[in-house]
């Protein structure tokens, strides 16, 4: 395969997941601003640090309201992670790769590009927002089912996963990382309902609301939180499932080039790292400091694959 | 029937004749058409473009900005064209493609015909798409033009008249091919009534041919690339809908690097080399060393690998010139000096505004004529006499007294029509033909083609960047 065609692949399925966790985010911020008697615009910063683009924000505005945060967040063409630029760019992307995707994929990223082009033509009216999330959702849903229905399970597949669970993982190192503060022990110790608020923001930013009380207990506490979206393989979004996922597509690969590259021994070590690594090790050393470290390893992977695969050079 | 403005006489119909009734090869299809509902088919209409939208099939209209990707509109109304009709043309086409495989051998070695004092030397050698690289060069198989478009018009009943020889990088086909696929899910049941002659199997054949070219450096299967300009091209749906369907990969020119004396492609293993390349780039983008130096859409080097023979290239670079509209004139010479006999078909008559007689009479003749750039495509810089207005005219007749080298006349022919739906039922519209033709050891015609068709009424262009559209075509069984 084209180095070029793996870069294409890998970079349209990170921009769909972007697209999808962008879309995600604002879905909790709307959540939020509901529960809470005074509707503050602190929540739509919280929001659009956790996207990461907080300080392009303010480049673009004078003021945060949660009207142009929203607008920002789904269609600015500013802004490069917002809804819109996602799904255009990984249709870019998809178009250039169009020979490597079967019909089925590529059609439902074109028609996921034409809908959303339509809906996000004009600023879109509060009452419309549930409507646009879900549509979102459920075309992000789309392309996914027609890739796992009927992809080949080739290097192009495994090219188009690592780049969504890279996109993953750095999605959910920052959300939590935004939110850090709200899961230290000194302030969990108040325990007030606004803990709860942001707590469960947390989970509804990576649509893991229900499934947590599943997998713990109805109640919310802190450490718990942590654990879930780091280290339980079991939940799709949390970190150690991501890098499980790399470590088996380029194990894939390695088997079928017969060669490993850099990226090989970084995506294993951070994962044992996640599996070994206690939740309370890590709160004693700072979250902060482990999901800061955690997010620039992830950025090197993805410079690692690009450089062993040959996706520019 | 259709009245045209101006001093276009009627037109000939494909569909029906002057009574009413259908032509022959229409006549299974009026049949069915009757017993259609008009509100099925318009619905169908819309159906088709939520296929072609759906799919991507969509082409870029260079400068507007807020419209990068168009649809080409499709009318669902088929071309038909007998079996008796087809092999006259197919005859003729073949002929054509032999003379020009000849003629390009020709004047990059022996240039016999300019001694000949057939076709002027410097019309040659002062052309812009002359190259002189492939002097005394033969390409693998001797094959110049491996893939060639040539545009058929048709004025009457037996009256077919060739416009254009495309042999550098005729676009197209994946419309021919799309519309067929289009036709066949929305009407199964006309390809049971008609025997329809098969398109599917082109990019099969295409390839086939590709590699059966294969340069002498290349040991082993051939390994086929479509090189783009990339995703901005106006084509580059075509391109990654051949290189899809060939199962071959679609490489830019970032993609390819000279190593070792052949052309290689970065791969996640590493570099692997091409043996032959469909390239979509115009011979100045093609090689930075050769051609243009700020060219970023080719590859440093590869004419070195191609007339070291470790490289086939389709097609061969400076195939142009034989296309151009200069030596287009010199058609019915270049046939009968190559083949040994009379063109089976015919060339529009042609002024060149070179010639000063030729000059004086398109000059008094403007409003008959379409003028056309000699190095134009597309329907871009050309005036179509009958229909401009007066000022367009004149100063249309100031560059072409400025300039007379750069253009030709030709008398504005009454294209055939054939129907298309329109709200109100069916209406005829002016069309042209695209025959698509596989040149390797033999000559291999694609029954069918691409059918152009200008949707505004009375018009004559037919291009899509104008603003036509395209029909399925089909050659019957007969």
């Amino acid at each position: 395969m084209l180095g070029r065609t793996a870069n294409g692949l890998y970079w349209m399925f990170r921009y769909i997941e972007r697209a999808e966790n962008s879309a995600r985010l604002i879905d909790a911020g709307l959540r939020m601003s509901l529960t809470r008697s005074e509707a503050t615009e602190d929540d739509w910063d919280g929001v659009l640090q956790s996207a990461g683009v907080r300080e392009l924000y303010d480049e673009v505005h004078e003021t945060l309201t949660s009207s142009d945060a929203i607008d920002f967040l789904l269609r600015d063409r500013a802004n490069p992670s917002s809804v819109m630029s996602c799904i255009e760019a990984g249709r870019h992307n998809a178009r250039m790769v169009r020979t490597a995707l079967t019909r089925e994929t590529w059609e439902a990223t074109n028609e996921c590009w034409i809908e959303m082009k339509a809906m996000l033509a004009k600023k879109a009216r509060p009452a419309d927002l549930p409507e646009i999330i879900d549509t979102i959702k459920r075309r992000a849903g789309l392309i996914r089912g027609a890739f796992h229905g009927t992809m080949l399970r080739n290097e192009i597949f495994n090219f188009s996963r690592i780049g969504t669970f890279i996109e993953r993982a750095d999605n959910t190192a920052r959300i939590l990382d935004v939110k850090y503060y709200v899961l230290l022990p000194a302030v969990a110790a108040v325990g007030s309902s606004m803990d709860n608020v942001q707590w469960e923001s947390i989970l509804r930013s990576v649509s893991a609301h229900r499934a947590y009380g599943w997998v713990y207990d109805a109640e919310l506490r802190p450490a718990n939180i942590a654990d879930f979206l780091i280290s339980n393989g079991r939940m799709p979004r949390s970190l150690a499932y991501c890098y499980e996922k790399i470590v088996s597509n380029l194990g894939y690969l390695a088997r079928e080039y017969g060669e490993t590259h850099a990226a090989h021994e970084t995506a294993e070590q951070t994962l044992t790292a996640l599996r070994s690594r206690s939740m309370n090790d890590i709160m004693d050393q700072g979250l902060h400091e482990y999901l800061e470290e955690f997010i620039s390893d992830n950025n090197r992977l993805g410079q690692e694959i690009s450089d062993g695969y040959r996706f520019y050079h | 029937m259709v009245k045209n403005k101006g001093t276009t006489p009627l037109a000939f119909d494909e569909m029906m004749n002057a009574d009413s009734s259908p032509r022959q090869p229409y006549s299974t299809y009026n049949e069915w058409y009757a017993s259609q509902d008009r509100n099925r088919l318009i619905a169908k209409s819309k159906e088709a473009e939520n296929i072609f939208r759906k799919t991507g099939i969509t082409f870029a209209v260079y400068g507007h900005a807020d419209s990068s990707e168009k649809l080409i509109p499709f009318d669902l109304i088929p071309r038909i064209i007998s079996g008796r009709e087809w092999r006259k043309l197919a005859q003729g086409i073949e002929q054509r493609v032999i003379a020009l495989n000849a003629f390009l051998d020709d004047i990059y070695h022996k240039q016999e015909i300019v001694r000949a004092g057939r076709i002027p030397r410097e019309l040659i050698e002062k052309n812009d798409a002359f190259l002189p690289q492939m002097i005394g060069f033969r390409p693998p198989g001797g094959v110049y033009t491996h893939i060639v478009g040539t545009d058929i018009v048709r004025t009457g009943e037996d009256q077919f008249y060739v416009l254009e020889d495309n042999a550098r990088t005729p676009s197209g086909v994946s419309y021919m091919l799309e519309n067929r696929e289009t036709m066949m899910q929305m009407f199964p049941e006309l390809f049971h009534q008609n025997r329809v002659r098969p398109v599917e199997n082109y990019p099969y054949l295409l390839r086939q041919s590709l590699a059966s070219l294969a340069p002498p450096g290349c040991s082993g299967k051939p390994r086929v690339a479509v090189l783009t300009p990339g995703i901005y091209n106006s084509a580059f749906y075509e391109h990654a809908f051949l290189a899809d369907m060939m199962g071959v990969e679609l490489v830019e020119g970032s993609d390819l690097r000279v190593i070792d004396g052949k052309v290689k492609m970065r791969t996640t293993r590493g570099y692997e080399a091409i043996d032959v390349l469909y390239r979509r780039v115009d011979d100045d983008f093609l090689d930075p060393l050769t051609f243009r130096a700020d060219s970023a859409l080719g590859i440093p080097g590869i004419m070195d690998v191609y007339r070291a023979g470790n490289i086939t290239i389709a097609n061969a670079p400076g195939t142009g010139i034989s296309d151009d509209k200069a030596i287009y004139s010199y058609m019915p010479e270049i046939v009968e000096f190559y083949t040994g006999r009379k063109p089976l078909l015919e060339n529009v008559p042609t002024w060149r505004c070179s010639e000063p007689q030729s000059l004086k009479y398109v000059l008094e003749h403007i409003e008959e004529l379409v003028i056309k750039e000699v190095h134009g495509s597309g329907g871009y810089g050309m005036l179509v006499g009958p229909t401009a207005t007066k000022k367009e005219r004149t100063a249309f007749a100031e560059k072409l007294k400025a300039r007379p080298g750069n253009y030709i006349a030709q008398p504005t022919l009454s294209l055939s029509t054939v129907p298309i739906l329109v709200n109100k039922g069916i209406a005829p519209r002016h069309v042209d033909l695209r025959p698509y033709v596989l040149v390797s050891d033999k000559v291999q015609i694609i029954p069918g083609g691409l059918t152009r068709v200008a949707l505004k009424a009375g018009s004559l262009v037919v291009n899509s960047s104008q603003g036509g559209g395209t029909k399925d075509t089909w050659v019957l069984e007969d």
